[in-house]
């Protein structure tokens, strides 16, 4: 399998604050990649790395390489915006913009950028929608507010806007972690049918739902990479003494 | 120790008396002034008040339709200025600030908003009136802007912070470039709110007279030409009130009334759009 996402070295400054150490990982092509550790072990900034999102702290610092599909994304001369389009993200709290309509929220990505014309506006939305399976909970009041629909449907509109604009890369920080165990479900279902089209990396700091919908696994610990590897190796024969005694809840 | 239910609800309504009495301390001066205005100028409104200009020295009728006029004109022009460099500059300040540019705008706009608008219209005068070698509307409006821009700068400053982050870094993870995010997210999520700063800057400025004393100058006849002396409903108050006629007062009475309730219709939609945006 390709390595649709590969990190060389990668360290991260915040001002005088270390907080990503020396990270070299890869992240196979059409597969989920979780990465998982205590908080504040420096995963969520790992993660807006992958999509340039630090570009605009200004105390923040990238060095290392990051390759999507072989071409560092910090290179001179990279357009963090045309990164950003094949490299998505979805957060941790859904946000969804309070000032568009559900069927508005969907295009986003082509109304914030431009015009789109209506029937292939329609057609996207009405795809979208049903691929993360909302379709049928709102055909009726596309053009009601999106703040009307409950957290997990706002999620999962989040992520219709994200696949909307198709990136290859889809980045989600903890996209389960401010919703109910249903909507969960309904997410973690979702997760695993995009990684068909996309390669995903998910953050997550719920070591039953990494297990449940990933291929690889990495764990991070105080900005250091302490193990990576296939799933089912790191839940079950961990090498590291570190990576058993958290994923066995004996710290973090 | 414990104090006396009896006593506590004593003390009770004592501060609620003193709370009451502070704001009926406000509204009653507020009010004497509106109704004032009101039984005085009322009788002055008429059709001729509105369409006509003023009528020479000791003839009846006439009315303040060229200060209205004048007023409106110069208060469109100190918005075409003042808006565009107030609300990019909040952009600035919020979106792009944090440097020490950025501080010295912020204390520059505060020293700004707080100079005394005649100070504000010798600087017109000097800047404006002074090369162009006449009084004019123009100068006028710069005038006018100069004391909107602060208002403007920093209601929109605020605005435009209190938008979650969550919100741009949504729009940019789309894809979308920093500058239409700024405008078409940030700022659009703010809109009611810069609104309502808008609305608040113009009727502050709808009432300004101190700053037009050497730059719009006043004049008694239609003035539609900015590059002229240009009539102001608060500058005609101000030279009609503190002329020896009675026609005159009654002509000023009547434009302090159009001026206060303008102003007072401001303020209630700047109001309402302040609620709207809490309730959205």
């Amino acid at each position: 399998m390709n390595n649709k996402v590969q990190l060389e070295q990668v360290n991260i400054h915040f001002g005088k604050t270390h907080a990503v150490r020396d990270i070299s990982m890869t992240f196979p092509e059409h597969s989920v990649t979780a990465i998982i550790g205590p908080s504040g072990c420096g995963k969520s900034t790992l993660l807006r790395s992958i999509n340039r999102m630090h570009d605009l702290v200004p105390s923040a610092r990238v060095t290392g390489k990051i390759l999507v599909d072989d071409g560092d994304i910090y290179d001179r001369g990279v357009d963090p915006v045309a990164i950003r389009r094949r490299v998505g993200m979805v957060f941790q709290k859904p946000n969804p913009f309070p000032a568009m309509s559900i069927y508005d929220n969907v295009i986003a990505g082509y109304k914030l950028n431009g015009r789109l014309p209506r029937e292939e506006a329609d057609e996207i939305v009405e795809s979208c929608l049903k691929r993360v399976a909302l379709w049928d909970e709102v055909k009726d009041r596309l053009k009601s507010n999106a703040m009307m629909l409950s957290g997990g449907q706002q999620q999962r509109l989040c992520i219709a806007r994200t696949i909307a604009v198709k990136p290859e890369v889809i980045l989600m920080d903890e996209p389960a972690s401010a919703l109910d165990p249903i909507s969960t479900l309904k997410i973690e279902e979702l997760i695993e049918e995009l990684k068909e089209r996309y390669t995903i990396i998910i953050v997550t700091h719920n070591m039953q739902q990494a297990a449940r919908v990933s291929d690889y696994t990495a764990f991070l610990y105080m900005g250091d990479l302490v193990e990576c590897g296939e799933t089912k190796k790191i839940f079950t024969t961990p090498e590291q003494k570190q990576t058993e005694d958290y994923i066995t809840g004996r710290f973090g | 120790m414990m104090q006396s239910v009896t006593y506590r609800k004593m003390k009770n309504h004592l501060m609620s008396g003193l709370m009451l009495a502070c704001t009926l301390a406000v509204l009653v001066p507020l009010g004497l002034i509106f109704f004032h205005i009101l039984k005085m100028g009322v009788s002055s409104l008429s059709l001729d008040f509105f369409t006509h200009v003023p009528a020479p020295t000791g003839e009846p009728g006439g009315g303040m339709a060229n200060g209205m006029v004048g007023s409106a004109i110069m208060i469109a022009g100190a918005s075409l200025i003042g808006l565009p460099v107030g609300i990019l500059g909040a952009i600035y300040l919020s979106e792009f600030g944090g440097s020490k540019v950025s501080t010295l705008i912020r204390f520059a706009a505060d020293v700004l908003s707080g100079t005394p608008s005649i100070i504000t219209g010798m600087v017109a005068y000097t800047l404006l009136v002074v090369p162009m070698k006449g009084f004019s509307g123009l100068a006028g409006s710069v005038a006018l802007a100069m004391i909107m821009i602060p208002i403007v700068l920093r209601t929109t400053e605020e605005q435009l912070k209190m938008v979650p982050g969550s919100l741009r870094e949504a729009s940019l993870a789309l894809g979308v470039p920093f500058w239409r995010t700024s405008l078409k997210v940030t700022l659009r999520s703010a809109l009611s709110g810069v609104l309502t700063g808008v609305l608040l800057a113009v009727a502050r400025i709808a009432g300004e007279t101190a700053p037009l004393l050497f730059t719009a100058l006043g004049n008694q006849f239609w003035s539609k030409n900015v590059m002229q002396p240009m009539a102001a409903l608060p500058l005609q108050i101000f030279s009609f009130a503190i002329a020896p006629y009675e026609d005159w007062h009654r002509l000023a009475w009547g434009g302090a009334l159009v001026l206060v309730t303008v102003m007072f219709a401001l303020s209630l939609t700047a109001r309402y759009f302040g609620r709207t945006r809490q309730a959205g």
